[in-house]
């Protein structure tokens, strides 16, 4: 009976562990399944058409590609010397009564649902990109900027953390030497927490790859390349969540999951890339 | 000056206004959330059901299936995220095998969540031809379960190596001993990651687009299309109504106030904790 019981535990356990091997598993079988018929019918071409017209079911993922790119390539441009800048002010500059109240209100934007960030930004952020930048306040700028704002505290938190296994008496010994803050940061801070830096720019690369609802509210959803920054843009997630339920061909449906699948792939490869090659050593630190 | 003092001057004062921004904008988001949905909010958003604009309406069908949706993903994400993580800490340590679990459970917290609403949709909407409260509730477990997942497995290493053999020498077997000594020793730790694991998937919208998709009646029947807060939110607030905007500033308030009171009293668990 004891026995039993111990069999009965431990192989539940065993199995609810494997289900989330089987999950993984599991959406890339589906997805592939759902996608080949799109597949089939456009083939790699499907990467580079930039025609989407669903009543002529021609479908072409570029713009939606192109879309992803740009706006969390402008996320990244604006989110990672800000996050850097967070997390030095956090480790280095804070008075340590600040450290822990203003760490905690970074973390705390981390934390705001990211649909939040998509209605704060079409009603009161948008506006203010078509006054700046002009355009109509929606495209990849404002997505840009907005999806920069949400991957900031995470990049920071990540950041901090990697810069605070350093030991004191690495920095102590350098300060001791005469030098400033920033010939620490720069000759002793970032070298030693390099690894952890780039892991955390990595992930949220990831993150702001697939992030659906900040961007949805200030894309703008128009399926072409847009000649400015301020042009009406899309990006697969965007692409997803406003036209999944609207797919009313074969090829549709499909052709949206051949989006699905190649997102996936991607930030499969970008998470798995920035947990296993850059993040191992923040791990086993902390 | 020399030249290092004035380079070191403008990269502090970069970060100092860096690190400011990133306060500002949080200011500004609460703010936000604050005076709209005060101003959204009464006692009409917890018993009218969503209706037509122009109608008046409320989100209690939406508040409703919020809850309904993220209960039923509980009841299923803690206890599979449990076990899991519990092999993982118990059985597995730091074997090849456990170590490629954690991996595969960090990729699939980073996962894209509306990825995991169209596979969802793939296998639980389309053969059965209609949208569900399952379909939902079975997404956000998705979601759920590498959060619970990682903390469990953290939180149960932190549990003391003697604790565990004074617990065998006495003659319990090792459910018993991960049950009663175990489970017990990082119970707090344990309640938090939930915690906070429930708050994350609350803000989801995503993954329910299109999987309980919406529902303007009020339905606790899970295998109808089921209301909730994230998903009225994003048509509300992208309709051209002015009395649907309001609303949908109403459901981000609830929900706001919702994940960051969770977000607090979860740090403050683990800070007394750690004391």
């Amino acid at each position: 009976m004891r026995k039993a019981l111990d069999f009965l535990f431990k192989h539940i356990a065993l199995f609810s562990a494997i289900s989330i091997l089987i999950v993984l598993i599991a959406i890339f079988a589906i997805l592939f399944k759902e996608a080949l018929p799109a597949i089939n019918a456009f083939g790699w071409k499907f990467l580079v058409n930039t025609r989407w017209a669903p009543n002529m079911d021609i479908f072409g993922g570029f713009p939606a590609i192109y879309g992803s790119i740009m706006s969390t390539l402008i996320a990244m441009l604006i989110a990672t010397p800000m996050a850097i800048g967070v997390a030095i002010f956090l480790t280095e500059i804070a008075h340590a009564k600040l450290k822990g109240p203003v760490g905690t209100a970074i973390e705390m934007l981390a934390a705001i649902p990211s649909i939040i960030y998509g209605m704060w930004g079409l009603f009161f952020f948008a506006p203010y990109i078509r006054e700046w930048f002009g355009g109509n306040g929606l495209g990849l700028l404002t997505a840009g900027i907005v999806l920069a704002i949400m991957i900031l505290p995470f990049m920071a938190a990540i950041t901090r953390d990697s810069m605070n296994t350093i030991p004191d008496v690495l920095k102590e010994s350098a300060y001791a030497l005469g030098a400033t803050k920033w010939d620490v940061v720069k000759d002793v801070v970032i070298p030693f927490a390099k690894a952890g830096i780039i892991g955390s720019i990595i992930l949220a690369l990831g993150r702001a790859i697939g992030e659906t609802m900040a961007v949805t509210f200030v894309m703008g959803n128009a399926h072409k390349i847009p000649k400015h920054l301020t042009d009406p843009a899309t990006s697969i997630p965007v692409t997803l969540a406003n036209e999944f339920t609207e797919a009313d061909s074969d090829l549709y449906y499909s052709s949206l999951f051949y989006l699905a699948l190649i997102l996936f792939v991607i930030s499969f490869i970008v998470i798995a890339f920035a947990k296993f090659y850059f993040l191992r050593k923040v791990r086993a630190a902390k | 000056m020399k030249k290092r003092k004035i380079i070191n001057l403008i990269i502090m004062s970069f970060s100092t206004v860096a690190a400011l921004t990133g306060l500002i904008f949080l200011f500004w988001i609460l703010w936000v959330l604050l005076s709209k949905g005060l101003d959204a909010m009464n006692i009409k958003i917890f018993i009218l059901d969503t209706a037509p604009p122009g109608r008046e309406g409320g989100l209690r069908n939406a508040l409703v299936g919020q809850l309904l949706l993220v209960s039923v993903a509980s009841l299923i994400g803690i206890p599979l995220g449990i076990f899991a993580g519990t092999y993982l800490s118990e059985y597995g340590g730091n074997s090849k095998f456990s170590n490629f679990l954690r991996d595969i459970s960090d990729i699939m917290m980073s996962a894209p969540s509306i990825v995991i609403g169209a596979f969802v949709y793939a296998i639980l909407v389309a053969p059965v031809g209609h949208f569900s409260g399952w379909a939902g509730a079975v997404a956000l477990a998705i979601m759920m379960i590498p959060i619970v997942l990682r903390t469990t497995d953290d939180m149960l290493s932190l549990v003391s190596q003697q604790l565990r053999e004074a617990a065998y020498a006495l003659g319990a077997p090792k459910y018993k001993v991960i049950m009663q000594v175990v489970y017990r020793g990082a119970k707090v730790g344990m309640i938090t990651g939930i915690l906070l694991s429930i708050a994350r998937i609350a803000g989801e919208t995503a993954p329910l687009l299109f999987t309980s998709f919406n529902n303007n009646f009020y339905t606790t029947n899970l295998n109808e299309a089921m209301a909730s807060l994230t998903v009225t939110m994003f048509n509300f607030a992208t309709s051209p109504y002015e009395d649907w905007i309001k609303l949908g500033w109403a459901a981000a308030f609830i929900l706001g106030a919702f994940v960051l009171f969770v977000n607090i009293i979860g740090r403050m668990i683990i800070k007394k904790k750690v004391k």
